[in-house]
């Protein structure tokens, strides 16, 4: 499969009047053609900026650095007239909030075709019928009624698939979707992640999804990247992120999915503390404050990527040793092969050690 | 157990708006809810659950008097509340408590954590002394998992999280007996709304509080309630023991929440996802379908739910549904076993 999108360094600032905050800081990844990769992470976690920072999207205080190479084209420091070029027709995304995303002031019909005529130079009739086509594709019921109606006039679910269709109308190669179900209802959550599976399905397209919910990627993706503080800590292929996590956090992430099948009357677990604030963070570990694990080396060393060769053995397949596309995390412990159980609060340090003592000789990179 | 504390007695609430053009106007009622009865015990939890627009968030304002029922009442320790006038009401306030959904749009900007907390004690009890007050507020901050050395910053310096602990000491603050949860965790992070949960679940044992507990998602509530109520078009569906409930639920539209729940397990997350279970939007709750106002999304719907409404009535072993075939559909979830 051939790359679409390589992101290497990549790092995002923001003046504030507190100072500089680092939003990202030094992100790798790829997306190949077809595949559908999930960023997962809490709220600040960086994981936003990085794709708007991506499609030049950044807000005025923001500054971006690093190499972001769409099929080999540079998109990093281009203007914005040259990204227009880009954006809505090889990549398109869609936003969280379904409400404030579509302009409630046009109807979709001129918001659709607006898009199409723009970057396919067709008349408006072919765009009309082309959008009228899309949002049958992601069932809107009556489409060629609809279409004249106005974005209050339809539910979060719907103008969610509204959006989606307008993402889809020139056929893009990459579809950014940033938390695109987690305004709705678990119902219209279902209805969307089954969607996008669909689609994944059907078209060629890759897809990135962006979310804090690592449950509703589990049938959808190929690939997991998972931020924290604006760096990545772990990625892998979706089944060793939920059936091998690596990296402490996650397998936060993981275990604080509410889930119907665990018995109620056990305490939920949770990460405790909060996500950090970026203008003060730890020094060593930036997840020390929160990990279950923490040892007195997390304190001073800041944690090196690394591959893990010693993985489930399955991760390889896709492993050519790049960053942030093989089986690697950013953990000095690494927990490799361990078990998707609930860790001990206070686990015994020295177990942990002689255990891990393996793995840490590899640590390089 | 005892006499319950809150009991809610076909409670009934309409929005009526005009439409139409302005030579032409008609009057259109949404029945936002829809004759909805249940019992609250001292130191219970119940949950209640639906999709938005089922009328939820309605049910919770009518029970705090925040909107005014056309029908029903609402018993707290034996006193009709819907019968009561403003400043009457307002001294209930002291005993029934609401968390709001949004964490930081449900505090002013403006004011400190110390200023929102203590707020309520200023308002109820306006001789009580500054040092009293800042002190108690201190006493709230490190309840609900708060630093009382944060008590002089301002909302935007807190997390999601630690926002919604300070609407849940806020509230709490007046100590009172009912408190009432409208979605706190849906705005927050999957990793945070855990250990809100585990707080109020805490706080509830620690207080003996009853609690309303809302929410769209039946795994949410799963660790928190003893019994669920679920939601639909203003209606009550059913209304259960948890345990029951989770096991074998007896509504279809109960079912169809389940299976909505995303599983963190990409093998049977594949597997379950293969049919979408619930399809559709909710009805227009202008023009809701005549029978069953559930029929017209139902799998299991027949010729009698178009036409005939279910009422809701208790089962054998004591559990409320309202569906013409709770008797016949066995609904039992095969939960999808632990991995590993």
């Amino acid at each position: 499969m051939s790359v679409l999108l390589e992101v290497q360094g990549l790092e995002v600032s923001f003046d504030t009047p507190d100072g500089k905050v680092t939003a990202v800081n030094g992100v790798d990844f790829q997306v190949r053609a077809g595949e559908t990769l999930a960023i997962v992470g809490e709220s600040g976690s960086g994981k936003s900026q990085l794709v708007l920072a991506i499609m030049g999207l950044l807000a005025e205080n923001g500054q971006a650095s690093g190499s972001a190479k769409y099929l080999g084209k540079e998109l990093m420091g281009l203007s914005q007239k040259q990204l227009n070029s880009v954006r809505g027709k090889d990549i398109a995304m869609i936003f969280q909030d379904p409400m404030t995303s579509l302009n409630p002031f046009l109807s979709i019909e001129r918001q659709m075709t607006e898009v199409a005529m723009h970057h396919n130079k067709i008349s408006h009739r072919e765009a009309r019928a082309h959008a009228v086509e899309m949002l049958r594709a992601v069932r809107i019921p009556d489409p060629e009624e609809r279409i004249r109606q106005y974005p209050h006039e339809f539910s979060g679910g719907m103008r969610q698939r509204v959006m989606i269709a307008m993402g889809l109308l020139c056929a893009p190669d990459l579809l950014i979707a940033d938390e695109p179900s987690t305004a709705l209802d678990v119902t219209v959550q279902a209805q969307i992640t089954h969607l996008l599976g669909e689609l994944r399905e059907k078209s060629q397209m890759a897809i990135i999804l962006i979310t804090h919910d690592l449950a509703v990627v589990a049938d959808v993706c190929d690939h997991i990247i998972v931020m924290y503080a604006g760096q990545v800590v772990e990625s892998g292929s979706v089944d060793e992120i939920f059936y091998d996590p690596h990296h402490p956090y996650t397998r936060g992430l993981l275990e604080s999915v509410p889930r119907l099948d665990r018995p109620s009357d056990t305490e939920l677990h949770a990460i405790r503390g909060n996500p950090p604030n970026l203008l003060a963070l730890p020094e060593g570990c930036a997840f020390r404050d929160r990990c279950d694990y923490a040892q007195e080396a997390c304190k001073s060393t800041p944690p090196l990527w690394r591959d893990a060769q010693n993985g489930a053995g399955d991760g390889t397949g896709d492993g050519t040793g790049d960053r942030g596309r093989g089986r690697s995390n950013r953990c000095i412990l690494g927990l490799p092969g361990g078990e998707l159980v609930s860790p001990a609060k206070q686990p015994d340090a020295e177990a942990k050690q002689e255990g891990h003592a393996a793995a840490d000789t590899e640590v390089g990179a | 157990m005892s006499e319950p504390v809150l009991r809610v007695q076909d409670l009934t609430l309409h929005f009526s708006s005009d439409t139409g053009s302005l030579l032409r106007r008609r009057k259109r009622v949404l029945k936002a809810v829809d004759g909805i009865s249940f019992d609250l015990f001292a130191g219970e939890t119940l949950g209640i659950v639906g999709e938005s627009g089922s009328g939820k968030s309605t049910l919770a304002r009518a029970i705090l008097g925040l909107a005014k029922p056309n029908r029903g009442r609402v018993l707290w320790l034996g006193e009709d509340l819907t019968k009561l006038d403003a400043e009457q009401l307002r001294m209930k306030r002291k005993e029934i408590q609401i968390v709001f959904q949004d964490p930081v749009a449900s505090l002013n900007p403006r004011m400190t954590a110390g200023a929102i907390i203590g707020e309520p004690l200023k308002t109820f009890y306006p001789h009580m002394e500054q040092l009293q007050i800042e002190e108690r507020t201190r006493g709230m901050m490190k309840m609900v998992g708060l630093l009382p050395n944060q008590i002089n910053r301002y909302p935007h310096e807190f997390s999601g999280g630690q926002c919604q602990r300070i609407g849940i000491a806020r509230s709490l603050v007046l100590n009172p007996k009912l408190l009432i949860c409208d979605e706190p965790v849906s705005a927050l992070d999957v990793s945070i709304q855990a250990q809100i949960i585990n707080l109020l679940r805490d706080l509830q044992k620690k207080l003996g509080l009853a609690l309303i507990f809302i929410a769209h998602d039946l795994s949410v509530v799963k660790h928190i309630s003893d019994r669920v109520m679920v939601m639909y078009m203003g209606r009550s569906m059913e209304l259960a023991q948890k345990t029951a409930l989770y096991r074998r639920p007896l509504h279809p539209y109960t079912n169809a929440l389940m299976k909505s729940v995303p599983v963190p397990d990409p093998r049977v997350a594949r597997k379950l996802r293969q049919d979408l279970w619930l399809k559709g939007d909710m009805p227009s709750p202008y023009q809701p379908p005549k029978g069953c106002v559930f029929h017209t999304r139902c799998p299991y719907a027949v010729k009698r739910c178009q036409s005939d409404v279910p009422a809701l009535r208790r089962l054998e072993q004591g559990d409320w549904v309202a569906c013409h075939r709770a008797e016949e559909l066995d609904l039992s979830v095969e939960l999808p076993t632990e991995e590993t």
